[in-house]
């Protein structure tokens, strides 16, 4: 028995180390506090000639910029210390003006050859660089009913156009019934509906007169329905987060209604969560007239003055899901307003119901979704009841002059922060359906910091107890495990660093234990070899032996391991990802260090040679 | 370990009393469950968390006086960590501006406090991951025991399985017992406490697999006594380096993972033990021997051979 590695294992493992040295290394460099600049529309090209105007301007405030680059249609400038990134940011935004966005970032000073090879630092979760996190639940039932009352407004014109006359026609439950007055006439909607509207299931119900049309939705409808309203908020929210102008934002979807975004870096949650959660929507309707029915209108208040009400119609026109742009102006005498731009299809529809409505009022409404809570008594234990409130209330009533096209304006608002945050919320796009945030977390820039420091006091503190233990117990075998330990940690770093897998508080905790858990390997195969040791076999025997019978364990053990975490993935959320991920990286990592990495420093000193001892602890191991 | 070589421990001599043990801490730990309940955290309850930051330690009394006449109820405030350092927790969840609410009540009365993190979390969220996470549990459980059956064989799994069950329980107890606060932190430790927990029940039933094979003398009493008898060192080292790590993260890891790390522990310990004693205990209450363990025989193959040799490739390694 030689125990010596043909050459080609040892440049495999040697080629694997240098690897994931390199990958490893970029988390050696500190980030750099930056500055992004991007533009506020995807037309908006970031050049040498803006980026200059931006480090002059902060060079003559007096702030010393490190350096400026351009990358990806977005500019980047390094300044020296937190203190001033902060004080960067204003003084860029105003410089530059509002088609730019500024945006905090820290940005990683990986060197550029490094960085050719495709390596960068780990990133770092949340709760390690401060920021917010979001759960935004999506209303489904409100989104099914929404659409709904659209599709029964489109039916009810369709039935007015063909002159086929109709009642009711109102949403009972997920269900519209629409009644006539002979058989000749359901017939005929039946055959619309089946030839236009094939989401519907149709039911024919006839009660004693009153010959009935009962439309509900398909299974397979709803779902889709469900579907785009989930796809729609989260385009929605995107582009919200854009407005925001935030650095390495995150939007996600959860499950079938719920979506996660990540924001670091902010701090003022309360405009974050008042852009995002804007569950605002616009709704144009026409003033009723003094002799509508009063099942076809519906009262409104003001929203600025209560108690002053109008009648408007039930029907809408359009809502700001039609809208394509729209910017903060103002008018003649200086008061906020909004221009607004429709699509082609929000175009037609107002031309259509505003060219026989001159001389009209024409409302704005506007839409609000809340949240509220109250607490009530139910045997005796007090429950918080969670009630989901609408408010809608006019923001303008206005006379229509003319007939309306694709662009005009809303008077009528507050302010100039209202209208601007109108305009974002109608630019960026309305939700499909309402939203509510389920779960909120802030993490101050001070507690990520405190978090990371405490993090790797630990995992220093961990890895130099363990490299003491072995070394004390195992001696020369341990310091061979403690040279694998080093390499595993690394090999780990450099793993997280190649996948860029988000490093978080419960991932270092993973990375300690990894540290605690890694050596188990070794410290099998060396009680292995002390016992074969103990039982006469000579040395090199011994090692081969210890190796070999060690393997079976330690790869039972490390992959029920390994299933336990992926488990813990599946099921985790966000941060207990963060500590199954680690974990299973950690436990790949060690397995190729514990078995293949010690095992070749062994046989570089060991094998190839005649042995009298090992130097493994233990009375009997030197006989 | 050379003097103990000369005379075993007598590990399953005391099996008796360790069954005892065993049973009256589960007995325990589930009449504490019943009880006491776990003190659930808020990730699984819903509510809102705001951590401050003073300038000046604030006396604990005047924030809870603040808060009343600001107009809440049925807040739990106390120190993190630090004296300086104030955590509010409430037990509403429908409102998610409460953080920033209670922040400014805070403020107006001219404190110098800074927000360092505020957490809400919808009631309907908590629940939900309740009924995630005692489904990721078993499913963890019952993963195992399919691996471990098909590996090993089935006896072997349910020695493995309840051994699991016993460690999780027991921790639980513990949280139950000292209304720890258990939060998703300490459910992910609690995972990992079945991953660890696990491994060293594995190395002791490899190491029984291989010696019922090898061993052509001595009754399942014996050889399992050895079994443990020869894995001791390395149960023992392979538990004293995590706990070593585990009381770095304890002690330095800071406020946030603490019961993290205190799970881990208590699981670690109990997870030593149970697999000298629980797992082997049951091999023996299964009745396990060695025509259970007996790789069909092949053609001219006896004896030593019939051990699972690793894969090739590792001997030229």
């Amino acid at each position: 028995m030689l125990n010596k590695y043909p050459l080609w294992k040892n440049l495999i493992i040697l080629i694997a180390l240098v690897i994931g040295f390199v990958y490893a290394l970029p988390n050696l460099f500190p980030d750099d506090h930056a500055v992004q600049i991007t533009g506020a529309r995807s037309s908006t090209e970031i050049n040498e000639r803006i980026l200059n105007r931006a480090v002059e301007v902060l060079q003559s405030e007096g702030i010393e910029v490190k350096s400026s680059s351009l990358r990806d249609r977005n500019g980047l400038i390094r300044v020296l210390n937190g203190e001033d990134q902060l004080k960067a940011r204003p003084i860029v935004q105003n410089a530059l003006g509002r088609d730019y966005l500024v945006a905090l970032n820290m940005a990683p000073s990986t060197p550029d050859w490094l960085r050719s090879l495709g390596a960068g630092p780990m990133k770092l979760g949340l709760d390690l660089r401060g920021g917010v996190h979001f759960l935004l639940e999506v209303d489904m039932e409100t989104a099914v009913e929404q659409r709904l009352e659209a599709l029964s407004g489109q039916i009810k014109r369709e039935l007015r156009d063909e002159r086929i006359r109709y009642r009711g026609g109102d949403l009972e439950g997920r269900e519209i019934i629409l009644s006539f007055r002979d058989e000749g006439a359901r017939s005929e909607a039946f055959a619309l509906v089946r030839d236009q509207y094939n989401q519907f299931l149709l039911d024919e119900q006839t009660d004693g007169e009153e010959f009935k049309l009962v439309l509900s939705l398909s299974e397979q409808e709803v779902k889709s329905i469900q579907d785009y309203a989930l796809e729609q908020n989260l385009t929605t929210i995107r582009n919200r987060v854009n407005e925001l102008g935030v650095a390495e934002p995150l939007v996600q979807r959860q499950g079938s209604d719920r979506i996660i975004v990540e924001l670091p870096g902010v701090q003022d949650t309360a405009q974050a969560k008042r852009v995002l959660g804007a569950t605002a929507n616009l709704e144009f309707r026409l003033e009723a007239r003094q002799d509508a029915a009063s099942a076809e209108t519906e009262v409104f208040g003001f929203r600025d003055q209560p108690q002053r009400t109008a009648r408007l119609e039930r029907e809408v026109i359009v809502t700001g899901n039609n809208v394509s742009n729209a910017q903060q102006a103002f008018d003649e005498n200086g008061q906020p307003q909004v221009n607004i731009t429709m699509d082609s299809v929000g175009g037609d529809l107002m031309n259509r119901a505003t060219r026989n409505a001159i001389k009209r009022r024409m409302a704005v409404l506007f839409i609000e979704y809340r949240t509220e809570t109250e607490d009530k008594v139910v045997d005796g234990e007090i429950q918080t009841v969670e009630n989901r409130v609408v408010e809608k209330g006019i923001i303008s009533l206005a006379t229509i002059q003319s007939a309306l096209g694709s662009s005009f304006r809303i008077t009528g608002l507050d302010s100039i922060p209202e209208a601007s945050e109108l305009a974002l919320l109608l630019r960026a796009g309305s939700l499909a359906a309402p939203m509510y945030f389920v779960q909120e977390r802030t993490i101050g820039p001070s507690l990520g910091q405190k978090n990371i420091d405490a993090g790797m006091m630990s995992v220093a503190l961990g890895f130099a107890l363990v490299l003491i233990y072995m070394a004390f117990y195992y001696r020369g075998f341990g310091l061979i495990a403690n040279v694998a330990l080093t390499l595993n940690l690394m090999m780990l770093v450099a793993c997280m660093s190649i996948l860029s897998a988000t490093l978080t508080l419960p991932g270092i905790a993973g990375i300690v234990l990894t540290v605690g858990m890694a050596v188990d390997a070794n410290v099998l195969i060396f009680e292995r070899i002390r016992e074969e040791l103990k039982a006469g076999v000579p040395p090199q025997s011994a090692i081969n032996a210890g190796y070999s019978r060690a393997f079976v364990s330690i790869v039972d053990a490390n992959i029920t391991t390994l299933l336990v975490a992926v488990i813990l993935f599946a099921m985790g959320s966000g941060p207990v990802k963060g500590f199954a991920v680690t974990l299973s990286l950690g436990i790949l990592t060690s397995m190729f260090s514990g078995l293949m990495v010690s095992r070749s420093i062994v046989n570089f000193v060991y094998g190839g040679r005649k042995i009298q001892k090992l130097s493994i602890g233990g009375k009997l191991a030197n006989v | 370990m050379s003097d103990t070589r000369k005379q075993p421990i007598d590990f399953m001599g005391v099996r008796k009393i360790a069954s005892v043990v065993s049973i009256a801490l589960i007995v325990i730990s589930i009449a504490l469950l019943a009880t006491r309940g776990l003190n659930l955290g808020m990730d699984f309850t819903g509510g809102t968390s705001v951590e401050l930051e003073y300038q000046e330690a604030p006396a604990l009394d005047d924030v809870r006086t603040q808060l009343t006449d600001a107009g809440y109820s049925n807040f739990v405030v106390q120190n993190f960590g630090a004296d300086t350092t104030v955590l509010i927790r409430m037990r509403e969840s429908g409102n998610d501006k409460l953080g920033r609410e209670v922040v400014g009540a805070l403020t107006s009365g001219g404190a110098d406090l800074e927000l360092v993190s505020s957490e809400f979390v919808g009631s309907q969220v908590g629940e939900e991951l309740r009924e995630d996470s005692g489904l990721g549990l078993l499913l963890a459980l019952a993963v195992v025991l399919i691996y471990v059956g098909m590996r090993f064989q089935f006896k072997f799994g349910i020695a493995s399985v309840l051994p699991l069950a016993h460690d999780v329980i027991i921790v639980l107890g513990v949280f139950a017992l000292f209304q720890w606060t258990f939060d998703l932190s300490v459910l992910a430790a609690l995972l990992a406490v079945i991953g660890y927990s696990l491994n060293d029940t594995i190395v002791v039933a490899d190491r029984i697999r291989e010696n019922f094979r090898k061993m052509r003398e001595g009754d399942s009493w014996y050889i399992i006594n050895e079994s443990i008898h020869q894995t001791i060192s390395r149960t023992i080292n392979t538990s004293g380096t995590t706990l070593v790590v585990l009381l770095a993260l304890y002690f330095f890891g800071g406020e946030a993972i603490n019961n993290f790390a205190l799970a881990l522990m208590i699981g670690v310990v109990v997870g030593t033990y149970s697999s000298i004693y629980v797992s082997a205990n049951m091999l023996m209450v299964l009745n396990i021997s060695r025509e259970d363990l007996m790789v069909p025989a092949k053609e001219g193959v006896v004896g030593e051979e019939e051990e699972e040799q690793p894969p090739e490739w590792l001997n030229r390694m």
